[in-house]
C-alpha cells in the first residue's frame, strides 16, 4: 500500500469508541495497521495526532490524523464510496439516522455508565433513566423504520448500527456485573432483535472480546469508581488491563 | 410542490437558533420564523421535537430536523448550491471536530472559568484559556474557519462570537483577550461584520443586559 494512503488506527482492545471504527473500516473493506495504545503511559504519537482530547480512536490517513468516533466513521464514508454506506442517501433520513446516533451517545451511553459507576439509591436512579432512554430509543426506531424491517448484516451496517453495536454488544457482560437486564426483548422488542441480529454479524463477532473479559472490564470500571482510593487503582489498571490485550484477536485481524 | 420552511427558534438572544438563521440566509432559502416563548413551549413545538423538547427544530415540507449542528449539515446536503461544509472530507471532518469542541468541551469549561468561586477560578481560567488555544491555532491567520467566507465552523463558533464577549462583561472575567488570541479577536470583528451576520446577530449591550437579568441571583451571591 502505498505510504500516502496508509491508514493506521491508533487504539484500545476494550474501547468501545475504536470499535466502531474497526467495524466501519471493516465493512468497508479498507486494509490498515491497528496501533494498541497504553492509555495510562500515552505515547507521544498519540498526544501529537490528539492534542486536544488525548484520547483514542485516532485515524491516520495519508499523514492526516482525524479524532472523534463519529467525525471519524463520517470521514471514513465521505472518503471511501466503494463499500456499503454508513449512512443513507437521502438528507432526511442522514439527519434522523445522525439524531439517534448523537442520542445514543449522549442520553443512553452516558447513564449506562453512570449505572456502572454508582451503587445505591443514585444507582437506582441511573436504571430507570436508562430505560426511560431505552423507550423513548425503541419508538425512535419504530419511526426510523417505518414499518419495514431493518435487516442488519455486514453489507448494510450504518453509524447508527455500529454505535448501538458499540454499546450494547457488551450487553450479556453488563447484565451479568450490572445484575439488570438493559436488553429485554419483552420490553424493547425491536431494540433486542436489532441487538441480537448485530451480533451475528462477522465482523463484528470477530472483533467483539470474549464475554468473560468484558465482564473483567465492567467490573474494572465498577470497582475503580466506587473505591476510595483512585491513585492505587490507577497503577493497577495499567498492568490489569494491559495484560488482558487483544490476544482474543486471531491473527489475520490484528 | 412550493417548498415549505419552517424554523422553530428562540427569542433573540438564543444562539444556538441564530446558527439556523445564519445558515438559511446564507444559503438563500426562504423561511418563516416561528419564535418559541421557551417557558412556554408549544404544542408543535413539543410534537416536533418530542425527545429533547428544545430549539432550535426546521421543518421542511412538514418534516421536523432538531438539534443545531445536525440541521446545518440538513441545511448543507438539501440545497448544495451554496454549500456551507467544506467539499475535501479532511476538511470536512475538521469543521465537524472543531464544531464538537465547542459545543462540548469549550463552552462547558468556559463556564466554569466564569462562574468559579475565587479560589478556583485561576486553575478554571488556565484551563479555559488552554482551550482556546487550540482554537486559536486551529483558525491561524485564516480569515474565517471556512476559508475566505462564512462556513459551517464560522456559524457554529458563533458562541464565541458572540456569548464570550457578553459573559466577559457580565462576570468580569477575561479569558478572550486581543493579546492571548489575537486570530480569534480579529475573527470575532470580521464573523460580526459581515451582513448576514449582523442581521441575525444581538447587539453586545443588549445581551449583556439580558444575561445581567437572567444571573441576578447568581451575581448577588457573589
Amino acid at each position: 500500500m502505498a505510504e500516502e494512503n496508509k491508514v493506521k488506527l491508533h487504539g484500545m482492545w476494550a474501547s468501545p469508541y475504536v470499535q466502531r471504527v474497526e467495524i466501519a473500516l471493516k465493512i468497508k473493506g479498507i486494509p490498515y495497521e491497528y496501533v494498541e495504545e497504553d492509555l495510562v503511559n500515552k505515547s507521544q504519537l498519540l498526544l501529537q495526532y490528539n492534542p486536544v482530547h488525548k484520547k483514542v480512536p485516532v485515524l491516520i490517513h495519508n499523514g492526516k490524523s482525524i479524532c472523534e468516533s463519529l467525525v471519524i466513521l463520517e470521514y471514513i464514508d465521505e472518503t471511501w464510496k466503494n463499500g456499503p454506506p454508513l449512512l443513507p442517501q437521502d438528507p432526511y433520513k442522514r439527519a434522523k439516522v445522525r439524531f439517534w446516533t448523537s442520542f445514543v451517545e449522549k442520553e443512553l451511553l452516558e447513564n449506562v455508565l453512570l449505572v456502572v459507576r454508582s451503587e445505591g439509591e443514585a444507582q437506582e436512579k441511573a436504571i430507570k433513566v436508562v430505560f426511560e432512554k431505552l423507550k423513548l430509543l425503541e419508538e425512535g426506531l419504530k419511526d426510523l423504520f417505518q414499518g419495514e424491517t431493518h435487516h442488519i448484516d455486514g453489507e448494510n451496517m450504518g453509524i447508527l448500527d455500529i454505535f448501538l453495536c458499540s454499546l450494547f454488544g457488551a450487553h450479556k457482560a453488563q447484565e451479568e456485573v450490572l445484575g439488570v437486564k438493559f436488553i429485554d426483548p419483552e420490553k424493547f422488542p425491536l431494540l433486542s432483535s436489532w441487538v441480537t441480529a448485530f451480533t451475528e454479524v462477522a465482523v463484528v463477532k470477530a472483533l467483539q472480546p470474549p464475554h468473560e473479559k468484558l465482564v473483567v472490564v465492567y467490573q474494572f470500571l465498577r470497582q475503580k469508581a466506587l473505591q476510595p482510593s483512585a491513585a492505587e487503582v490507577e497503577v493497577k489498571e495499567g498492568v490489569y488491563v494491559r495484560s488482558l490485550s487483544r490476544s482474543h484477536l486471531p491473527d489475520t485481524l490484528i | 410542490m412550493a417548498e415549505e420552511v419552517k424554523l422553530f427558534g428562540g427569542m433573540w438572544a438564543s444562539l444556538y437558533s441564530r446558527r439556523i438563521e445564519i445558515a438559511l440566509k446564507m444559503t438563500g432559502v426562504q423561511f418563516e420564523f416561528i419564535e418559541e416563548d421557551l417557558q412556554n413551549k408549544s404544542p408543535l413545538l413539543l410534537q416536533y421535537n418530542s425527545i429533547h423538547k428544545k430549539v432550535p427544530v426546521l421543518l421542511h415540507n412538514g418534516m421536523p430536523i432538531a438539534e443545531s449542528l445536525i440541521i446545518l449539515e440538513y441545511i448543507n446536503e438539501t440545497w448544495p448550491d451554496n454549500p456551507i461544509l467544506p467539499r475535501d472530507p479532511y476538511d470536512r471532518a475538521m469543521a465537524r471536530f472543531w464544531a464538537r469542541f465547542i459545543d462540548e468541551k469549550l463552552i462547558w469549561v468556559s463556564w466554569d472559568a466564569y462562574r468559579s468561586k475565587e479560589e478556583d477560578q485561576g486553575k478554571a481560567i488556565e484551563e479555559a484559556c488552554k482551550q482556546l488555544k487550540a482554537l486559536e491555532n486551529e483558525l491561524k491567520e485564516k480569515e474565517f474557519f471556512g476559508g475566505d467566507t462564512v462556513g459551517y465552523l464560522d456559524i457554529a463558533a458563533i458562541m464565541v462570537a458572540s456569548w464570550f464577549g457578553v459573559m466577559q462583561e457580565v462576570m468580569k472575567v477575561e479569558l478572550l483577550t486581543e493579546e492571548n488570541f489575537p486570530n480569534l479577536c480579529q475573527w470575532v470583528e470580521k464573523f460580526v461584520d459581515c451582513p448576514i451576520v449582523k442581521e441575525c446577530l444581538p447587539h453586545k449591550e443588549k445581551m449583556v443586559e439580558f444575561i445581567r437579568v437572567l444571573l441576578k441571583d447568581f451575581l448577588a451571591s457573589r
